[in-house]
Formats: structure tokens, sequence, C-alpha cells
């Protein structure tokens, strides 16, 4: 299963975890399955569908541009990190 | 308010112009004569990118009045080349990759031209003090510096190269 | 895709050839802003506040109307309604109230310099005296310069709807909080043998660039728009100001000209609306350019900080905790960096226990916009500060405490996901085998010190077209203005693909409407992004040569291959043909061929430096020179040497200024006191040594040609260098910057008297 870790901000949803394991072929059906595992916690990555604008996606180490529709592998570690545009904040 | 009509040679060219009294040199080439190459970086001769030579001397040519031209010679950056062909300093700027934005480049270009004119052997001490007026925030003056010391060098042995041939 | 190592074979990559727009530069003959000209021009000035904290009761404009020569004038009454709420808008999260509220102030000035009104005149003279007969009154307000009074409970709020999502409902100038937590840095902290706790200041600086902004607005009957100025990013200005204006983004066009410096300061609007409103008003081309004093009070500096660092370490030299709080000024509007610079403050290292609270807070001084790898240079000069100490006690060489501790690939970033392959390891390396590092420094008050730095370095999207023309050349078309050389890149990487000579290949920025979408020139990602659409680009003009090959020579494309610049059948003796044989057979074989791309980019490199500076002081005035200076970094791949060299170069003379003599001097009522650049205090020719470098390249995974961004992290590790150099020049540790004179003068005093009493007390 996909882990998925937490943004330190976002554990007071999670009870403090960090790492969870979260079923899922993509970031949509990720947010989804952890959403319904820590409710809540979705509305704070979505909007309007979509991964936040001032939210980037990390999988397996890189940053990844098609916010909820990209694919994740059975071992992949997704990460949400403050998104920085380039040179801009 | 009413121009004044002035008569300046401008790149070894004789012109005549209008200018209000408070218009400066600088905006004077700029927006009259339409030479945009000297620029404009602060209007209080802090950054040297105006600089053009009037009657042979460095100045900014924010802190002069398009007036104060009258018979004068003013040399800017367009009147580098010769006949499109790039001067030495000119070069050398292009070989060193000196500029990176390019805005303070005419500047430098002619505060070099004045240094180099009047001392063709200049140490680094003496290039830096001579080019000290100039701002450059792209470069940190490194390969401006070099391309200096180059270009003495290659004029120096030019004039050498006619000496000889003589 | 797997990247090349740097013993590639690379015909053109890896030279030095002379820019395409070079002989334009030092003729004068190149076109920036501020030299554009239009039939029936007018001229604008913008009136600014001059109170940091006020609100505006009424403004009167009758009178500036009725002199000669005066066309019109605009206040925010003439900009539609903005939503206060975060939206995308191209790559960027903005909010659209704040956005217009920094174009024109609405019903409160927030600092000296906030724009107010805006005139058009038949001449920029007569516009400057229209600003002065223009009455408006001022309910001023008490200032709030600095994150401390900002934060103070009961302190004057700016923004009445600002709230932070820990606050509630309360009304607040803390506009975010981030966080970043890893292990449990209690139990990390009693683990350690050394802790060192300190709190260090940083003063607001700029980005300095000798350009100041400009825009020349025409608006057509036809509500359609044009922008020419100087900037960053086309395609963020058109969208950036649809958004004020309320006009479609389809119908403003963005010509970027040449662009004297950025640093990250021209990726926003100021002057680009307001030259469109007044064209509207006028019907006239109106050209707008800031003087010195503008671009200081009134455009994008960078944060001033508070922060405060406690590192912990075993005497082996290994870092086990960190706790780290930071406060930035974001200026009047939400939007600091200190996101940035808490994801950047211990990212060189591997620290098992950290916790990160980093705060964005709004106070009276202009919107601060990015300058080169925001935030990063502030947190770097406080962490690599503390790291200079803990060595100190380890009795650990600095540079042997960092090679300690250096993260490499497959260790985790602060933010969580492993590194790549990152050349940290190898600048620290290259600073050591360096001839500076190997020289010896003698001398009284002379000191040599140590910093390094990371930055993210960034992908986003970049569009690119290759043209092959009947003659067999190339133009390569990108949307990224060129604000340091990169065009020469992007044509030696067209010209490497393509096997032609880089003479032959020229390099064109286009506009928002003759390119496809493309995100700013910064972030260090134009030789990354914008270099990976180039190639792609390049490489499917390759695919149609060679299936026009293949059509002239009546085989299939997979029976000919493209190799040294030349199309070669497979198999038996067909002469190989070059694109300038195949060109003038291009009409008959399809017509045209135009190679494209568009990327997103993936793959990003991050970067790391490190800087090793020496500096005497003088123990009378406290004045510091820089003696010598070396800066390595990991460049991944060195598109063109000398323009990589140079950005080197430029962001560690930079830093340097921003460690001596660079700050933002407000009065009590908040006045900027030094709005130009004799007090401005920017380095010189005569205040730098030339600037070493050693270029290391270890080859980007995730791009065609190995590259990592460059242009951004030398400007972190100087500051950091500098104060560590200090302490050894003259004992003292400096936690605030500028080291100015009058600052670090006080310092060694304090210094000499505390060393004095120790003494003595023995």
């Amino acid at each position: 299963m996909p882990t998925v870790v937490i943004p330190a901000l976002l554990r007071k949803f999670t009870g403090g975890i960090e790492r969870v394991s979260v079923p899922g072929k993509s970031i949509r059906e990720l947010v989804l399955h952890l959403g319904q595992q820590f409710p809540g916690i979705d509305q704070q990555l979505l909007v309007h569908g979509d991964i936040r604008p001032s939210i980037a996606v990390s999988i397996d180490g890189e940053i990844a541009t098609g916010g909820v529709l990209d694919p994740v592998n059975e071992d992949s570690e997704v990460h949400f990190i403050p998104a920085l545009g380039g040179g801009l904040v | 308010m009413k121009k004044t009509l002035v008569e300046a040679t401008i790149n070894g060219e004789t012109v005549e112009f209008l200018c209000e009294p408070r218009q400066s040199l600088l905006e004077t080439l700029r927006d009259v004569l339409e030479l945009t190459g000297s620029k404009e970086g602060c209007l209080t001769g802090d950054c040297g990118a105006c600089t053009v030579l009037l009657d042979g001397h460095a100045v900014c040519s924010c802190l002069v009045l398009g007036v104060e031209a009258q018979g004068k010679k003013i040399d800017t950056v367009e009147g580098l080349a010769t006949q499109g062909v790039l001067s030495v300093l000119q070069n050398k700027f292009l070989e060193h990759a000196s500029l990176q934005c390019g805005i303070c480049t005419p500047g430098f270009l002619i505060s070099a031209k004045s240094l180099l004119d009047r001392n063709p052997k200049p140490t680094e001490p003496e290039v830096r003090y001579a080019l000290a007026g100039n701002l450059c925030r792209c470069t940190g003056y490194d390969k401006i510096v070099k391309a200096v010391l180059d270009a003495a060098a290659d004029i120096r042995s030019q004039g050498e190269g006619k000496a000889a041939a003589r | 895709m797997a990247a090349s190592t740097t013993t590639d074979n690379f015909k053109v990559i890896g030279t030095r050839p002379i820019r395409h727009d070079g002989v334009d530069k030092v003729t004068g003959r190149a076109k920036y802003g501020a030299d554009y000209a239009f039939p029936g021009m007018l001229h604008g000035k913008v009136l600014r506040s001059p109170h940091a904290h006020a609100n505006i009761k009424s403004i009167k404009i009758d009178k500036a109307l009725k002199l000669p020569g005066v066309k019109a004038i605009v206040t925010s009454k003439d900009l539609p309604q903005a939503e206060n709420k975060l939206e995308q808008s191209g790559e960027m999260v903005i909010n659209p109230m704040y956005l217009s509220m920094n174009i024109l102030a609405h019903d409160k000035v927030l600092y000296d310099g906030h724009a107010i009104a805006a005139v058009a005149a038949t001449s920029p003279h007569i516009a400057e005296e229209a600003l002065r007969l223009i009455e408006v009154e001022y309910e001023v307000l008490p200032p709030v310069m600095t994150v401390d009074v900002a934060t103070k409970p009961g302190a004057p709020i700016l923004l009445k709807d600002l709230r932070n999502k820990e606050e509630g409902d309360k009304q607040t100038n803390v506009a975010q909080h981030y966080q970043f937590k890893r292990g449990d840095v209690e139990a990390g902290f009693k683990a350690a043998d050394y802790v060192i706790e300190r709190e260090f200041n940083t003063a607001m600086v700029h980005q300095g660039y000798i350009e100041p902004h400009n825009a020349v607005g025409i608006y057509n009957s036809d509500g359609q728009a044009t922008i020419y100025c100087s900037t960053q990013g086309a395609f963020d200005v058109r969208s950036l100001s649809a958004q004020v204006l309320g006009m479609p983004v389809g119908h403003i066009k963005v010509v970027p000209a040449e662009i004297g410096g950025g640093f990250g300061g021209k990726t926003t609007i100021y002057l680009e609306p307001l030259s469109v409103l007044l064209s509207k008003k006028t019907g006239a081309p109106v050209k707008l350019v800031m003087s010195r004093s503008e671009v200081l009070r009134a455009s994008g500096p960078t944060s001033g900080s508070k922060i405060k660092v406690k590192m912990g370490a075993t005497k082996d030299g290994k870092l086990v905790a960190a706790e780290i709080w930071m406060a930035y000024e974001a200026g009047a509007f939400p939007g600091s960096p200190v996101g940035a610079g808490a994801m950047c403050i211990i990212a060189p290292y591997t620290v098992e226990n950290f916790l990160i609270d980093a705060y964005d807070v709004v106070v009276n001084r202009p919107k601060t916009a990015a300058y080169r790898a925001p935030g990063a240079t502030n947190a770097a000069f406080a962490s690599e500060t503390i790291i200079d100490e803990l060595a100190e006690k380890c009795g650990i060489d600095p540079i042997d405490f960092r090679l300690k501790n250096a993260v490499k690939e497959g260790d985790a970033q602060v933010v969580g996901p492993p590194f790549k392959r990152i050349g940290l390891i190898q600048t620290l390396e290259g600073i050591k085998n360096s001839p500076h590092y190997k020289s010896k420094l003698t001398g009284k008050f002379r000191g040599r010190g140590v910093a390094s730095g990371f930055w993210f370095n960034a992908g986003m999207q970049s569009s690119a077209t290759v043209n092959i023309h009947a003659d067999g050349t190339a133009s390569v078309v990108t949307g990224s203005p060129d604000i340091g050389g990169s065009r020469a890149s992007m044509a030696m990487i067209t010209a490497e693909v393509l096997g032609l000579p880089v003479t032959d290949v020229r390099p064109i920025t286009a506009d928002t409407d003759s390119i496809g979408h493309t995100d700013v020139t910064g972030g260090s990602r134009v030789t990354f992004a914008t270099g990976m659409a180039v190639y792609e680009a390049a490489k499917d003009a390759e695919r149609q040569l060679i299936e026009r090959a293949a059509k002239v020579w009546e085989k299939k494309p997979d029976e000919v291959e493209f190799r040294d610049g030349k199309l070669h059948a497979k198999g038996n003796g067909v002469p190989p043909m070059s694109i300038k044989q195949l060109a003038p057979r291009f009409p008959r074989t399809g017509g045209p061929i135009t190679g494209r791309a568009s990327v997103n980019a993936r793959g990003v490199g991050p970067g790391f430096a490190t800087t090793l500076v020496d500096v005497e002081v003088d123990p009378d005035t406290g004045k510091v020179q820089i003696l010598r200076c070396t800066v390595a970094q990991d460049a991944g791949k060195a598109i063109h040497p000398s323009y990589v060299e140079g950005q080197m170069q430029g962001g560690t003379a930079q830093g340097l200024g921003w460690a001596l003599n660079e700050e933002y001097f407000y009065d009590d009522k908040g006045t900027l006191r030094n709005s130009g650049f004799l007090d401005y205090r920017m380095p010189t020719c005569l205040d730098l040594p030339m600037i070493e470098t050693v270029v290391i390249e270890e080859a980007n995974p995730g791009h065609p040609l190995g590259v990592r961004g460059v242009g951004e992290v030398s400007i972190v590790p100087p500051v950091a260098a500098v104060a560590n150099a200090i302490y050894r020049a003259v004992g003292v540790r400096m936690l605030e910057t500028p080291m100015s004179p009058p600052k670090l003068l006080k310092a060694m005093l304090k210094h000499r008297d505390s060393t004095k009493h120790s003494a003595a007390a023995d």
C-alpha cells in the first residue's frame, strides 16, 4: 500500500501520526481514502476537487505536476509540502 | 516651457536639437535625440548607467543639463564602434562574458574607454578605482575587470605592432 | 531519462560562444523597456503615500486635471472590485484584493511609497507637477515597522480582513504559520554534548537591479491591449494585469523587452496595469518608469527577519537536534518567503530531530517580492553561524564538520522526500581543494570563514519551437526573458541536437501571443525547464527531418538516422545529407519544419553551494574588506560555462553586499531614509576582489543533459561565510545584518571591554 507522509500541521487530524498507509492508485484515491480515515484532512488538501495550488505533491522523491491525476505505485511514498513558484513565494 | 536650440557634436557629428532647460543631458539624448544607449538607473549620479564623455571627460549625463551641451563634444556608447566594427573593448566584453543583463554595459564601456585613453597600462586596482562609479548588480565585476585588463593589453600590443611595422 | 555524465563529447555544449544578443548590448541597440517610444505617447507618474500607515479620507484630482498637458488621472475607483480570496493565477497563488490594493491603494495606505493615483501627461515633467496638485486627506495611524511590534498584543492591525487558521476570527498581523517536525527534539538535545542557541536579526534588503521598473501600455478601442515592459515573466504580467483590470487574459498581449536585472523583483506587476488603465482613458500609448527612489520605496524588497536557532551536536561532530523559530516581514500584504526559509534552514544536513516554526507577518513596509533564493539567505545566516560555533566547540574543522553531516543521495529532505543525486559534498570538497583554501591567511584582524547553502530550484511550465529555415539554419523560440545570458544556452542546446554551428541558430524570446505559456524566468529554471522544452522541440524537428529524408530516399523512417548533423540511410551507400541539403526539399515533402514541445518540467535537481571568504577588519572603523572569495556550486551540466560562472559570481556579490552594507533604514515615522544608491550601499568594483569559481558537475538525472538550475543558490552562503570570517578575524559573533562598520565597531568595542574585564577579573 502507498505511504503518505502527513505534514506537521495536519498531524492533528491523524492524532500525531506522521506516516500512514493508504490504498489507492492515484493521488485522488489516496486523498479520498485519507479523508475517510481521518475526517477533515482532505478539505485541507483539496480545493475545487484538485490539490490546493499552495500545496506541492512529491511522489517517490520527485515533485509531481498532475495534481490529483498523478498515478502512484504500490510502494510509492507521497509527501505534501508547501508549494513554491519559481523564484516566487 | 520654452525650448532652447542647442548645437553640439555628438559621436563626431554636428547636431542641432531643441530641449527644455529642465531636461537633463540624459533625457535629451534618450527622448529628444533617440540615442537610447545611455541608460537611466538612479538620476542622482550614483550608478553610472548614464555615463557619457563630455569633452573627453566621463560624466553622469543625468547630472548635466541638455542646454549645457552647447558647443561641446559628446561621446556615447553608440559612437564606440567604427562604421559597425566593434572596438577592442566591446569585443573583449563579449569574449569575457562581462555582461549578463547588459543594462550597465554602455556606462562601463564609456568609463573603461575614458580610463584606457588616459592610462593605457592600468593595474587591476587602477581599473577597479576607475570603474567604481559604475554599478553592476549581475556580474560581481570579475569578468568586467578581466575584459578591461585584456583590452588594455591588446590595444598596447596593437600599438607596438603598428610601431614595429613602421 | 538517464542523464549523461560530464565526460560526454558534446560539440557545442560546454563551449563559450559569444552570446547572440551581444552586439546589440555593447552598441546600445538593445531595446529595454524604457527605450520604447510610440507616436503620440504620453508619460505617466504615480502619486505615492508619504505615510507608512494611514486611512485615506479623500482624494481630490480636479486641480491636477486642469494643469495644461494633463490628459487623465486614475485612482482605485477606476479598478474593478477585487475579491478577498486565494486564487491561482498562472502558477502563482494570489489574493486578487491585495494585488489590486498594492497597485492603487483602496481606503488605506500601508507603506511609505504606496501608490494612490497615476497621472498621464504630455511630458514626464508635467506629470510630476500634476502629482503635486492632487490633494489627499490622510488620517495618520501608528506605523508597525517590525515583526516584534506587529505581533505585540494590541498592535495596530494593518489588514482588517486578514485571518490565520490558528487564531480563528481574530484580527491579526500574522498571515501564516508553517511547521516542519521530525523525531523528538527534546530527546535530541538531551543526547547532545553541545547546544548553542542564538537569536539573529536581518535587515530588509532590495534586489538592487540597475534598471527601474517600466511599462508602456497601449489600449485599443476594440478592447485589446498591449504592454511592453521589462519583466521576468510576460505571461505572469498578462495574467496578473488581467486580474487587476478585470480584462480577459486573451485580450492582453505582453511583449517582454530586454530586462536590466530582476533577481525575482520583476516577477510581479506595479506599473503595467496603470499603463493600460491610463491608455484606456486617454486613447494614447502611456509610458511609466519608476525613479530609483520609487523602486526602493515601492517595489518588492525581501524580508527582514528574526530567527532563533537552537542546535545540538554530539562531541564527535554529529548534529542531533534543531529547534528553530523564525518570523519574516511580509511587507504590507501576506507572502514573505518564510516557508521557503524554513525548508532551507537545515536543508544541507541530516538532522534526525527538528522542530521548525515559521511565521509570515505583515508590517508597514512594501510588499516583499522574490529575491534570489527567497528566504534562504536569511535562514543560512542563522544556521550556518551556529554550525560554525558547534564545529569550534567540537574542535573540528568547519568544512569537515559539514562533511560529517552533509546530505547525500537517498537522505530525507527536511520536507520529507529523499534526495536524488546531489552535489553538496562535492562543493565542500571543491572548496577544500581550492587554491584559496590551500593558501595561508596571515596578518592581524584577518579571518577566513566558510558556509554552505541550499535552494530547491523549480520546474514549472515552458514551451519552445524550433523553426528550420530554407537555408538549413534555425531559430529557437521560447517565452523565457533572458536576464543572464540564457538565450545563448537555448541556441547551444538546439545546435547540439541538430548538429548545427551555434551561430546558425537564432534564439528568440517571444511575446505572449507568439509562444505557448511559459512560466517566469526565475527559480533557476530556464536552462533546466525551458532547456528541456528546447531539447524536446529540437528532437521533434529531428524526427521530422528523418521523415522528410526518408520520403526523399523513398525509404521508411526507421531506415534513416540523424547523426553528426547529417541524415544517413542505414545500409547501402546512399551519401548522407545535411540539413542544408534537405531544406530545399521541404516544400515538396510536406511543408516547413517546426519542432515543438511544451513541458511542465519534472525531475528538478536542487542546488548546493559552498562559499569561502577571507576578510580583513579595520579595528578602528569596523570596515570589512573582502580579501579573497571562492564559491563552489553544483551546476549539473554547465551548458555555457561563462554564464554559469557569471551566475555564481553575481549571486556571491549580492550576498556580500547583503552581509556588509545593505539595509532599509526607516525612521520612527516609517519613512524610508535611504531610498537611493548613495545610501542603499551596494558593492562597487572597488569593494570586491576577483570571485573564484569552482563549477561542480554532478549530473541531474531528471534532465536529458544533466542540467541543474544555477541562478540562485550562490547568494545563500556568503552572509554567513562573512560572519564566520569576522569571528575568526576579531573574535566577535555578529548576530545581525548588515555587518556594517557602525554595527561591527560597536560589537568589537563591547567585546574588547568584556575581555578586558574578564582578564582583569582573573
